[in-house]
């Protein structure tokens, strides 16, 4: 079965406490590395239009034991801030970082690979337990609108199965 | 599993293929019941019933010269679901950063140099 063409990026459930996304880029290495590191260059892909929340600031000290802080919002009054340290930082190879703003937050990894004059990206998401990655799950509710619709249909197939 | 969510995606994101899964909801129907209910030739409903027995949301039986179809005992489930959504961030956001990072290959090449 082959993928939908609109979409490269793939998405699994490694184990209870792993996520792992991965998509490949049409550029080298260093280019995508240097977008991931720079804050003015972070805060032009970080957060896409679609998902209707401006990113308002990001500062990033990227090096090892540097610290970092994103905040998101319409305004500073109801920002919501982002923010961990990077435990690992590898130009060109790898970046660690950690999630401080919540105890079930993930420790993310994402290396970069050359791959010819691509770059294969593979972002991974650790969760500190089976219970912490479940809390993130329940706790996302800026669902965009047609996941509300498909969860709304679902949710009625679902009651009428068990119904049947 | 992320292929299988694919088509299940895929599958979801036709009306008259909601309109049926809604249908079934309620109860199993032929074919030809829903090509009726959704004024659709056979063919075209066969079609439609395909994509969503692919996906795993229906399933058919033929008894005789009538295939039935009810709903499929595998839906989205929460987890499902919500690896979904994180695909479609991840997504929205390496779209975004496809196009930085295509400008800055735009860039580097316009300025004639290699940075490093």
């Amino acid at each position: 079965m082959g993928k939908r063409s609109d979409s490269r990026t793939t998405v699994e459930q490694k184990s209870e406490r792993e996520l792992v996304v991965t998509r490949t880029f049409n550029a080298p290495v260093r280019i995508v590395f240097e977008a991931w590191t720079k804050p003015e260059l972070f805060m032009q892909w970080w957060a896409p239009k679609s998902t209707g929340v401006p990113l308002l600031s990001c500062e990033m000290d990227v090096r090892t034991g540097g610290g970092y802080r994103v905040a998101f919002g319409a305004d500073a009054s109801t920002a919501m801030a982002f923010f961990g340290k990077y435990l690992e930082v590898i130009p060109n190879a790898r970046l660690v970082w950690t999630n401080e703003e919540s105890d079930d937050a993930a420790v993310t990894t994402v290396t970069f690979e050359e791959k010819g004059d691509k770059t294969l990206l593979v972002l991974h998401e650790l969760y500190p337990s089976k219970e912490a990655l479940a809390a993130n799950r329940g706790a996302e509710d800026a669902m965009p609108e047609q996941f509300e619709q498909l969860d709304a249909l679902l949710g009625a197939l679902g009651a009428n199965v068990g119904r049947s | 599993m992320s292929v299988r969510l694919d088509a299940s995606f895929a599958a979801l994101s036709d009306a008259t293929r909601r309109g049926v899964l809604e249908q079934l909801g309620r109860a199993d129907a032929s074919i030809t019941e829903l090509a009726g209910k959704f004024h659709m030739t056979l063919t075209g409903m066969k079609k439609h019933v395909g994509v969503l027995e692919q996906a795993g949301l229906v399933t058919t039986e033929k008894v005789g010269r009538v295939r039935t179809c009810r709903l499929g005992e595998r839906g989205l489930d929460e987890a499902a679901a919500w690896i979904e959504r994180r695909r479609q961030l991840w997504d929205a956001r390496f779209d975004e950063l496809d196009r930085v990072v295509e400008e800055m290959k735009r860039k580097e090449k316009a300025s004639g140099q290699k940075k490093r």
